[in-house]
């Protein structure tokens, strides 16, 4: 099979070795003088590579944004693979690498396949995916079938057609980043100037179509900015793996923002390292292609966002669900404490471990763990296994308290449930009741001072000063 | 220019002399072929109906590093290696998948694209990392090259010569194939269509979903040397799409899906010996012509009896046809 599979590639893609125009070999160096060249600016095809590759980035990242929240992301996919016989009829269509017979012929072939995704959904029983996965893979399949008969004309086999499958950042010309550029202005200004009315047709089409949007060709526009973003990414990433582009540097941005303006620029500056990183690593190594590094990386910038976004990201929500369960572990310490000395009428401040642990149904060893976490936290003060609350503890105690009987009253009284049914919702909300709900809750129930069960509901303040306020 | 690209259409050279010539080469072409559309039409049916089209699209992509990562241990091209590595890449990106839609805000189309594309670049990449040690190239991965099946050489069966290693192991997977279809057909029926029903029914919907999945591995990765990842994907909707727009009955569905892989591969055969390009995207290309035929004239619902209907004849029936759709 091996020797297979030589044999084919060397006849269908004879030639394709020798004139493969990557920045990398044409110096034969190390890594790191590679890297220096590559910063250096100094070789005009490096300087096509970047600026092609950040082009695309920005271009891809910014209509990816709204491929993203519209759901829309194999949409691009099938997009990209149904440019392929598009790219092969422009290049017959003068016999050579002509970036813009190229760009007409993919965006048109592109436009058709979505016009056919939505001619098989409208009169067929066939479902979205179905008709996505048909266009792809058929218009995939005329691709290839031009591609191999150009591979076999004396002209093709010069004509580094190959490279539009998986990209080659360094075999741009100027020619080919001009182009890129004048496109991605374009998309730009047109993104721009049409913000608003994208906006409101990828979030609530309903209302934009009455409020009097042309939503449809705000739709067959997106699709002809996007098929133009296909078209730009095309040459360094390659038609197999250009809808990764699309796709995630703008879920990356999606999971760090809510705005939709925030989104798209973050999308684009991910695009851009992105395209720059790929870029530089295939530099690096001459046999490397552009496109999967580019995808790569982009791949990466989505890992990090995906754990380490300071909102949705994995590890800060552990952290915060692990800081908050620890909180709510503290204040069930802390409320036990005070539990015992309300049983002994507030006689003396310190509470034994046994006590606590009695209480709570644990062993002495948990407890005197819960105690620690305590005075780590200035809670509680322990010695000879005594325990005694600090100011802030004693305060934060009676909170607690506090906010649990009042709302087993607030139940009992406002929701007419049964007095036996209210302690387990109450152990739950006296963690996240604010100041101000409490301040409301003790109005309605007229400052009233003792729970459903009879205990005494505790004061903000400490119990000398109590009594006077009780009063009022 | 481009004209003069087609040749004229022989028929000499075209229809009669692949079959006169060299009937043996162009036979197993042939037979590979339908094997390969005809095991993954099969699953592709399922794939349809449960809305994962674009899942088979995905593991198709990423059985690459599997493959890769399996040659690069073993150092040989064992079925079992081929296998386990196809089930490990598969089992990875329905786990990636879930991880990334299930525990962010990411939607599982993005989730389904992200996580495809980026394994697929491991693969590309380790093959061009590796490419002295791996006996595959880019090139093979896009599209296969079904062409070269009869130049293997042949495995043996008690001292005689039976057939292409590959021929063999692509029909042990159909036989497979249907025999599951066969077994557990009833099961596949009720949790593709009413899922509900079948886990009241004692159907694990996660076994039958994962196992699937592993079928659909098993299945691309037995083709994908012959077709190359992204052809697969053509191979598992087409005969299924075009058999749904023809029937409405699973198992009539699953026939005509055979059907159409038979008649694609003969036509594409010939395709590709008149154009002179590969063979299996000029599969592909009848097949989709076959879809397009059925989309045209399907005596239900095709594009000719819709615009028949609309004009007024049977206005009613059309409607009763909505209501069923």
């Amino acid at each position: 099979m091996r020797l297979l599979c030589a044999f084919a590639s060397t006849i269908i893609f004879a030639g394709s070795p020798a004139h493969a125009a990557q920045v990398g070999d044409m110096v034969s160096g190390d890594a790191l003088s590679q890297a220096i060249r590559f910063f250096t600016f100094a070789d005009p095809s490096v300087r096509y590579a970047l600026a092609g590759s950040l082009l695309l980035g920005v271009c891809c990242g910014v209509l990816g944004g709204f491929i993203v929240v519209r759901r829309m992301a194999l949409v691009g996919d099938a997009l990209s693979h149904a440019v392929l016989p598009g790219v092969a009829l422009g290049f017959l269509w003068n016999m050579s690498k002509d970036p813009v017979a190229i760009f007409i012929g993919a965006t048109l072939a592109g436009l058709l396949g979505t016009a056919g995704v939505a001619a098989i959904r409208k009169t067929t029983r066939l479902k979205e995916d179905t008709a996505l996965g048909l266009v792809l893979a058929s218009f995939f399949a005329v691709g290839i079938c031009l591609l191999t008969i150009i591979q076999k004309l004396p002209t093709g086999r010069k004509s580094g057609i190959d490279k539009f499958l998986f990209g080659q950042a360094a075999a741009m010309s100027a020619q080919d980043v001009l182009l890129m550029g004048i496109v991605t202005a374009v998309v730009l200004a047109l993104v721009t100037f049409f913000y608003k009315e994208f906006l409101l047709a990828s979030f609530d089409e309903g209302f934009a179509r009455v409020s009097g949007l042309p939503v449809r060709w705000l739709n067959h526009l997106l699709m002809l900015l996007l098929a133009f973003a296909v078209v730009v990414a095309l040459q360094a990433v390659g038609v197999v793996l250009v809808s990764a582009m699309l796709i995630t540097p703008a879920a990356a941005a999606y999971l760090l923002t809510d705005r939709m303006h925030r989104l798209l620029f973050i999308a684009a500056a991910f695009g851009l390292l992105a395209g720059g990183v790929g870029a530089f690593l295939s530099f690096l190594r001459s046999s490397l292609p552009t496109g999967p590094l580019m995808v790569l990386a982009a791949s990466g910038v989505f890992a990090s966002a995906y754990f380490f976004g300071p909102r949705h990201g994995l590890v800060p929500r552990w952290w915060r669900h692990r800081s908050r369960s620890a909180r709510i572990e503290r204040e069930n310490t802390l409320k036990a404490i005070y539990r015992v000395l309300e049983d002994r009428r507030f006689s003396g401040e310190s509470v034994s471990i046994s006590e606590i642990g009695k209480l709570r149904r644990e062993s002495d060893v948990e407890t005197v763990a819960r105690v620690r976490e305590l005075e780590r936290n200035g809670l509680a003060t322990s010695g000879g296994g005594t325990v005694q609350f600090t100011p802030s503890g004693g305060q934060r105690a009676r909170e607690i308290v506090r906010n649990h009987r009042l709302w087993e009253l607030y139940l009992t009284n406002s929701a007419s449930i049964a007095t036996d049914h209210v302690h387990d919702d109450a152990e739950k909300i006296e963690h996240v009741l604010g100041e101000d709900v409490v301040l409301e809750l003790a109005k309605r129930l007229n400052y009233a001072d003792r729970d459903p069960h009879g205990r005494e509901i505790p004061g903000l303040v400490p119990e000398t000063q109590e009594r006077g306020r009780s009063a009022r | 220019m481009i004209g003069s690209l087609i040749p004229a259409f022989d028929f000499e050279r075209v229809i009669v002399e692949p079959w006169a010539g060299a009937a043996s080469l162009y036979g197993w072409i042939l037979l590979m072929g339908f094997l390969v559309t005809a095991a993954c039409g099969l699953v592709g049916n399922y794939l349809i109906l449960r809305r994962m089209a674009l899942m088979g699209d995905a593991v198709s992509h990423s059985v690459l590093p599997g493959l890769v990562i399996a040659f690069l241990l073993t150092q040989s091209r064992g079925t079992l290696a081929m296998f386990a590595g196809a089930l490990a890449a598969g089992a990875a990106t329905t786990l990636l998948v879930e991880a990334i839609h299930r525990r962010s805000r990411v939607k599982q189309d993005s989730a389904i694209g992200i996580t495809f594309t980026t394994l697929f670049a491991i693969g590309v990449v380790l093959i061009s990392v590796y490419a002295q040690q791996v006996d595959l190239d880019a090139e093979c991965v896009l599209y296969g090259e079904i062409a070269f099946v009869p130049l293997e050489p042949f495995a043996t069966i008690g001292g005689v010569e039976v057939a292409p290693p590959s021929v063999l192991r692509m029909g042990g997977v159909l036989l497979a194939v249907v025999a599951l279809v066969i077994v557990f057909y009833k099961e596949l029926l009720v949790s593709s269509f009413d899922p509900g029903l079948a886990a009241s029914l004692g159907i694990n919907p996660t076994v039958m979903h994962y196992s699937l999945m592993a079928m659909l591995s098993i299945v691309i990765v037995s083709a994908f040397e012959a077709v190359g990842a992204i052809l697969v994907v053509a191979m598992l909707i087409l005969p299924g799409a075009t058999a749904f727009l023809l029937t409405h009955r699973l198992w009539k569905a699953m026939v005509l899906s055979v059907a159409h892989a038979a008649v694609s591969a003969l036509l594409g055969i010939h395709l590709a010996v008149w154009l002179d390009c590969s063979v299996a995207a000029a599969m592909v290309v009848m097949g989709s012509v076959l879809f397009g035929l059925a989309w045209v004239f399907a005596p239900e619902g095709g594009l000719i009896a819709r615009a028949l209907h609309a004009r007024g004849i049977g206005r009613d029936k059309v409607g009763s046809e909505e209501e069923a759709a």
